[in-house]
């Protein structure tokens, strides 16, 4: 298939970017979104010009690496990766539009590569459990009700890609900092430092300007790892928790 | 390191070095507690509690509304005994007056943490997409902000109109069943109000499901649904029972 590309162009952060349109030929539907863009970049390379910059890494779906905003929608028209976008989900003829994530807490670092070590400040914050966790100890010695483990793991399926900010439209980060709030709360390890971990992260979260959640719904339903907008309900709960009893 | 040149002989300390082997020796510990009071989720939560009071108010102020159907004394009689409740324990109309003062306050917290939010979210995104699509997002929840400011347009249009008695466009009659008839008695106020339920309506259906999910209440999938119906059901209550007083007067229902 052909495809008119229109794919934003920015040589570092501080200089001003554009849309930069570029026709691409027998592209086929078995490619995956990242390998269309390799081939462009193949062509870009050999005509002397500057590839485009995107970033990438395990390619499977599962590393949080990659991420674009394609037509709009962040990663794409299907519920995955972008890397796991195949182009068999676009027809012949397409525009498609390329942008990086766009948020005051992402700067972009070159064309569709964006810097998200604002994720890392907010882990940082308090997203951990800091105990010796010491020898693995027995599977029985601390029970976890199924119901707790279950929401535990989908919660920490959330790869850190950034979906959730890119599709916000107020810039939030909430489903991520919900995923990482909810993981630790419904574990008996994440007990000891329940409150002060929601402040401090959401502290940071702030901090790294991104804006309030207003409960419209776009992250879940961009999120590659289909995060449930309840973890925010349980990061919400947790802060008033934390803001009432003056943690 | 090994554990051996820790150099710690403390039986805890030494319990603790020896699970070192099995992975990363964890050290850092959470640095001290920060202040919550003016994040974005503390605003939401100022946003959440002062909606509820709104939601209560705007419930008890459409069930006073529907005795319009019941004619001109059962309405009269309605507005007379609302000033004299908790009377004589309260002057004349006190309980009014109470409940006005806690809905200004509400109405500024509200309404403050909404501007702040906004300029927060427009900071957070100044470089916008040239193409952004809305997924999954409902008309009411992309709507919340303009919506907001044409509601609070609308109530200072209500308090001058009904309140003081400033705009009088169907007479000003003594009688509030009078002035109320006699008002959507005139097309374009009986437009008004049920544009401005409209706007209530899809204000509430976002509202309230957003208020029990920035309360927290909303965190299992079966209460995240329950809660999407509440606003649904509530929206319809509230904006449409308000509506069926002006439609009441156009189609003749009420009449004077």
């Amino acid at each position: 298939m052909n495809l008119t590309l229109k794919i934003w162009r920015q040589p570092n952060g501080s200089a001003a970017g554009e849309m930069v349109t570029y026709p691409i030929t027998d592209v086929s539907e078995d490619m995956s979104f990242l390998e269309m863009l390799d081939v462009l970049n193949e062509r870009l390379t050999a005509e002397g010009q500057e590839p485009v910059a995107f970033d990438s890494d395990c390619r499977e779906g599962i590393c949080g690496m990659c991420g674009l905003m394609i037509n709009g929608v962040a990663h794409g028209p299907e519920v995955t990766t972008t890397c796991q976008l195949h182009m068999r989900s676009f027809s012949d003829g397409d525009v498609v539009t390329i942008e990086p994530w766009r948020a005051s807490g992402f700067p972009v670092l070159r064309d569709l590569a964006v810097d998200r070590s604002a994720f890392d400040r907010i882990i940082d914050a308090g997203g951990y459990v800091s105990v010796n966790t010491g020898a693995a100890p027995d599977a029985h010695a601390s029970p976890v009700p199924k119901e707790n483990a279950d929401r535990a793991f989908d919660a920490a399926t959330c790869i850190s890609c950034g979906a959730c900010v890119a599709a916000c439209p107020n810039g939030s980060a909430s489903l991520f900092l919900g995923a990482k709030i909810t993981h630790l709360a419904e574990l008996p390890q994440g007990q000891a430092e329940r409150y002060t971990r929601v402040l401090n992260m959401v502290h940071q979260h702030d901090l790294e300007g991104f804006g309030g959640c207003t409960n419209i719904g776009e992250c879940t339903a961009v999120c590659p790892k289909e995060i449930p907008q309840d973890v925010i309900a349980t990061l919400n709960k947790d802060m008033r928790h934390a803001l009432w009893h003056r943690v | 390191m090994r554990p051996s040149e820790l150099g710690h002989r403390s039986f805890a300390r030494h319990q603790a070095v020896s699970g070192w082997r099995y992975g990363v020796l964890v050290t850092t510990t959470a640095p001290g507690r920060r202040s919550g009071q003016a994040t974005t989720i503390a605003l939401k939560l100022l946003m959440a509690v002062t909606g509820l009071v709104f939601v209560g108010y705007v419930l008890l102020h459409m069930y006073g509304n529907l005795w319009a159907f019941s004619g001109q004394q059962a309405f009269d009689e309605y507005a007379h005994h609302l000033r004299e409740l908790l009377t004589p324990m309260l002057p004349y109309g006190g309980l009014l007056w109470i409940l006005r003062v806690v809905l200004v306050a509400s109405l500024v917290g509200h309404a403050a943490a909404a501007f702040a939010l906004w300029a927060r979210a427009a900071k957070a995104r100044e470089q916008r997409y040239a193409v952004k699509k809305a997924v999954t997002a409902t008309l009411a929840s992309r709507t919340m902000r303009w919506g907001g400011v044409a509601l609070l347009a609308f109530v200072i249009f209500h308090i001058l109109h009904l309140t003081t008695h400033t705009i009088n466009p169907g007479g000003d009659p003594e009688s509030p069943y009078l002035r109320l008839v006699g008002s959507f008695q005139v097309w374009w106020v009986a437009v008004i109000y049920l544009l401005a339920m409209l706007a209530l309506g899809m204000h509430i259906r976002h509202g309230a499901f957003s208020m029990l999910q920035t309360l927290g209440l909303t965190d299992n999938r079966r209460r995240y649904r329950i809660s999407h119906a509440v606003g649904l059901v509530l929206a319809i209550v509230i904006a449409g029972g308000f509506a069926l007083v002006p439609l009441g007067v156009l189609l003749g229902i009420v009449t004077t």
